[in-house]
């Protein structure tokens, strides 16, 4: 198994989100079975046809084998069936675990589902708290730093380092709530500003309130099958083309580096396994629990050179009729962010680019489709490039 | 102090206790590789970087250098409140290993990346004291 191991190999072939947002009608339980129905209808299957399941854990509803206990509740009996114990980056791997399983035929249809009602569940102030159990409980927690400290560290260190503005940081901001507008589904969708961005709260300097992404209650699902079998079903695939991970530390005090992710690793994984390249790519969906973690995946994942991150994402460059549109359904900064399923908002969001779903926002001829998510404190990373073909 | 002991209180382990009983002390412990001569830190049953187990618990000159810093303004939970705001930073040890801390002991805003800072001890209650930093 080489680097081509899962190259054209795997598809996904439904792909639904629920409503997002502000959701206090739906347990976070009953959001993974609706976004999991959601998918099964998109992909045109029954839940019997089901062989693997995977889920990520819920902060509200926990269980000690979550996906077993999903299985159970919707009466399915999968031969493969793994729960993801952490999100960001861990969640888009679970996708790569996902086409591996297909790959060695551990699984024919595998169903993730990902959910969390952490607004509604557990309301903003006990959500900010529970993320912050990432800390180093002996030697970070003490010093009461909330998830925005630890990526204020990170974007101190690369403005000191490249001269990176608030503006800059900003633009990301604004580019995301710009594509959420266009976007009905999307929690937050009033125009900002930059300067709307600069004159928000400061949270942790030079984090401002609308550097930070939200706190969510939503849910999304994909149904993923073989290359081959994909052609059975009703949608379009998106091919799996490559994808790679790499892990740097888990806690930020251990960082090899404060400026330079294993986004890097990732992303040259995956470009090997897919054979293109960061101009192949025609829109991206990047990890943007905070503006500077976009700043610092676009240098990682070779969009533009090291350093060059702030420059990139001004002049409307990552905006829809830009060079590289980014976030196109609005992100973690406007879309929603539920916790751990973020990234699979962003999957959903390639797939709905790669068949032309996306009406008003959607990437003109994208053919080419790359999803970057981290987790941890810029720690566990994941790239996936999907296709509307196979190259 | 009452707000105090709502903040998640460590709680050493067998690894971890010399770093603790340092802090007691008010001595900064960190651990040494015998072998290769690295420093590590948070303390490890080998060394991480030549993995032998011959590594030996040393006092740390407490001095460091600011790598980066943020001022906290919206506090983690309610018994950081009282804080706010409060600097978090992340300080490399003149020995080499980087530890989070807070920096004290002068206006938030003066802190800088590159800034040259020692250590001192907040006691939080008989057993545990926090090391955390001050300008040099």
């Amino acid at each position: 198994m080489g680097t081509e191991s899962l190259k054209n190999k795997v598809a996904i072939v439904g792909a639904a989100d629920t409503e997002v947002g502000v959701v206090p009608h739906l347990s976070a339980t009953q959001l993974y079975v609706k976004a999991a129905k959601l998918a099964l209808a998109d992909a045109g299957i029954t839940k019997d046809e089901v062989d693997g399941l995977i889920t990520c854990i819920s902060f509200v509803e926990p269980f000690m084998y979550h996906a077993e206990m999903i299985a159970e509740y919707m009466q399915i009996f999968p031969r493969y069936c793994m729960t993801a114990p952490s999100g960001g980056g861990t969640t888009l791997a679970i996708m790569h675990h996902a086409a591996s399983a297909i790959a060695t035929g551990m699984c024919d249809t595998v169903l993730i589902t990902m959910a969390d009602s952490q607004l509604s569940g557990l309301s903003r102030t006990k959500a900010i708290e529970a993320m912050s159990g990432a800390g180093h409980p002996q030697f970070e927690r003490p010093y009461g730093p909330p998830i925005p400290a630890f990526y204020a560290l990170l974007a101190r260190a690369h403005e000191h380092a490249y001269g990176t503005t608030a503006a800059q940081r900003a633009a990301v901001a604004v580019a995301c709530r710009k594509h959420a507008a266009m976007n009905p589904a999307a929690q937050m969708r009033k125009p900002i500003t930059v300067e709307d961005v600069i004159n928000s709260r400061m949270i942790a300097d030079p984090l401002h309130l609308l550097d930070c992404s939200l706190v969510s209650d939503g849910g999304a699902a994909i149904v993923m099958t073989s290359a081959e079998r994909a052609r059975d079903f009703k949608t379009k695939p998106a091919y799996l083309l490559g994808t790679g991970e790499g892990h740097s530390h888990e806690h930020i005090s251990e960082a090899r580096s404060l400026t330079t992710s294993a986004a890097k690793e990732a992303g040259e994984r995956a470009y090997a396994m897919a054979g293109l390249g960061p101009r192949d790519i025609d829109v991206a969906e990047l990890y943007d629990c905070f503006t500077p973690v976009v700043i610092i995946e676009l240098e990682d994942l070779g969009f533009c050179s090291k350093g060059e991150g702030g420059r990139f994402v001004e002049g409307g460059r990552i905006e829809l009729g830009g060079e590289l549109p980014v976030n196109t359904h609005g992100g973690l900064l406007s879309h929603c962010h539920p916790g751990h399923p973020g990234s699979m908002f962003s999957i959903t969001e390639a797939v709905r680019q790669l068949r032309g779903e996306c009406g008003p926002r959607q990437v003109s001829d994208a053919k080419v489709a790359l999803v970057h998510a981290q987790g941890g404190i810029m720690s566990t990373h994941c790239t996936a490039i999907f296709g509307s073909e196979r190259v | 102090m009452a707000a105090e002991i709502a903040k998640p209180l460590p709680a050493p382990t067998l690894e971890t206790r010399p770093y603790w009983e340092g802090c007691k002390r008010h001595e900064l412990r960190i651990q040494r590789c015998r072998v290769c001569g690295r420093y590590q830190f948070y303390p490890r049953i080998y060394c991480a970087q030549c993995f032998d187990d011959r590594v030996e618990w040393v006092a740390a000159s407490g001095r460091a250098t600011v790598l980066s810093f943020t001022i906290v303004r919206r506090p983690v939970s309610p018994a950081f409140a009282g804080d706010v705001p409060y600097v978090v930073a992340l300080v490399t040890l003149d020995e080499g290993p980087t530890m989070m801390t807070n920096i004290i002991g002068c206006e938030p805003e003066k802190v800088a990346i590159g800034m040259r800072v020692a250590v001192t001890f907040e006691d939080w209650n008989e057993e545990i004291s926090i090391a955390k930093f001050r300008p040099a």
